[in-house]
């Protein structure tokens, strides 16, 4: 496929100093949340679709990441009321797992870090030609091809050496549109969903998710998404040149040809 | 002319900076929460500022249907050891009372029935726990705002702190404080509160994590500054005072 002439002085332009700073915000960010999140979890490894979700209800899924897997501590139930599909109430009778003190403030200082990374990032993203000139697909990348042919080359880990700067391929720039605009955005909202004061206010957050548990496992699903989305990131940067792509997203290097 | 002006702008200016003085003094006084110099503190008083700007009015937390209705766990202390707590146990709550007192002008003292003669309100509302967990129960019990008013509380007031039979202290602000879904609750799905969910009366704040619903009440102080409980509060053990997330 013959390079269109537009895109050859393209090639030495850097990352923007924006960009790269809102980056690594965003890595610190998400290390923060990935670490406090996986913390409070442990707390309750259960997760469920709805409103009203614990451990006197069936799980939709249950995760052995903590010594609250599972355990045994609960005292004889009581049901609330006559009948016997009554819901009940047991006492715990097992010290947990929960480090929740530290974990949920950290998750929410490190949340308005991010929500602030964010914003000056869409703000600049939109503003700039950063989201259309780079991010966006053009119209005639858009082919089933060319989509092809990119995924079999990640799959063998066939990776074109970096440029330096926001020159992405079809596939780069439809994960990173993903990332940005699906899936932090949904970190966010579904963590709104789990607010008793934000959804006192906004109840529709409730709606969308189909209720606090369902929004908290979305929550889980989306970050174990990102989490994937970081690790394959990582192993492109690496393919690519690290030493190469390190230097473009910090002091803003581009390739010396 | 031009010197007029000139005062006239500089006046301004300083208008404005004393004005912006006083947005950011309430900070240092004790009217909010203090950060302590802890980073984590600083968030938590990020997020309590945030929603009380951008989150106005008394809106209801959902409010569910008795279908909704579901299994709840007893988490925390689920039965005081202390000696006086089971005492009135025994006796069935009748020596239960809940003295209410602070910046109020008349102090006074509730029995269980006292409580139970007062206006109620029953709601069926998400307990929702720090650890992760949910929970649908129907609470009934006398509005908090209902209390303050027999109590007289003075214009001054500006939290309202909970003392209860398993040695927490804890505090709300008057915006929680006087909304209509925060109950002093003695029913739970239609039956006399059980002990294991903080008998005879526990507190319920609808809009915050399910730990600041304090079971096992004893005593209630309206007070002028914030009080963070001292050991027995939640902040010095670790843990954020507002938790509307």
């Amino acid at each position: 496929m013959p390079t269109p002439t537009s895109s050859i002085s393209k090639v030495t332009e850097k990352h923007s100093a924006w960009v790269r700073f809102t980056h690594w915000l965003t890595s610190v960010c998400f290390l923060l949340l990935a670490v406090s999140g996986f913390v409070i979890l442990m707390c309750h490894p259960r997760l469920y679709w709805g409103e009203a979700g614990n451990d006197l209800t069936p799980a939709l899924l249950e995760l052995p990441i903590s010594r609250n897997y599972q355990h045994g501590g609960w005292s004889e139930s009581v049901a609330f009321f006559d009948g016997a599909d009554s819901p009940v109430s047991s006492s715990r009778t097992y010290e947990i797992f929960n480090q929740n003190g530290w974990a949920r403030s950290l998750h929410f200082l490190a949340a308005w870090l991010l929500v602030g990374a964010g914003s000056v990032y869409l703000l600049f993203g939109a503003t700039t030609r950063h989201f259309r000139a780079h991010l966006l697909p053009k119209s005639d990348e858009v082919t089933i091809d060319r989509f092809r042919e990119e995924f079999k080359k990640h799959l063998c880990l066939n990776i074109r050496p970096a440029t330096g700067g926001p020159q992405y391929g079809l596939l780069q720039k439809i994960v990173y549109m993903g990332v940005v605009f699906v899936s932090l955005p949904l970190m966010v909202v579904t963590g709104f969903a789990m607010s008793p004061a934000i959804t006192a206010t906004f109840p529709f957050l409730l709606d969308v998710f189909g209720g606090f548990q369902s929004a908290r496992t979305v929550h889980f699903f989306a970050f174990a998404a990102l989490l994937i989305f970081v690790m394959v990131h990582v192993l492109m940067i690496v393919r690519s040149g690290f030493k190469r792509q390190m230097r473009a997203m910090t002091i803003g290097e581009t390739r010396r040809d | 002319m031009i010197d007029n002006q000139l005062i006239t702008r500089r006046r301004a200016i300083i208008a404005g900076l004393a004005s912006v003085g006083g947005m950011v003094l309430p900070g240092c006084s004790r009217e909010s929460p203090p950060s302590y110099g802890n980073l984590l503190r600083m968030g938590d008083n990020l997020t309590y500022a945030a929603h009380r700007a951008l989150l106005p009015g008394q809106k209801l937390a959902r409010e569910y249907s008795r279908r909704d209705i579901s299994s709840m766990p007893a988490t925390g202390t689920t039965n005081p050891e202390a000696e006086e707590y089971q005492s009135l146990y025994h006796n069935k709550f009748a020596g239960w009372s809940l003295s209410v007192e602070g910046m109020v002008s008349r102090p006074m003292v509730f029995t269980v029935a006292e409580l139970k003669r007062l206006p109620s309100r029953t709601q069926i509302t998400r307990h929702t726990c720090e650890e992760g967990w949910s929970a649908i129960a129907e609470w009934t019990g006398v509005p908090l705002s209902r209390v303050l008013d027999a109590v007289g509380m003075l214009p001054r007031a500006r939290f309202v702190s909970f003392y209860s039979y398993d040695d927490w202290a804890d505090s709300i602000d008057l915006f929680d404080a006087l909304h209509p879904q925060t109950i002093l609750a003695y029913g739970m799905n239609g039956r006399d509160l059980a002990v294991a969910h903080g008998a005879p009366v526990r507190l319920r704040v609808e809009r915050q994590i399910g730990y600041k619903s304090m079971k096992f009440l004893k005593r209630i102080v309206v007070t002028e500054e914030f009080d963070d409980g001292g050991e027995n509060g939640n902040i010095q053990n670790g843990w954020a005072w507002y938790v509307g997330i």
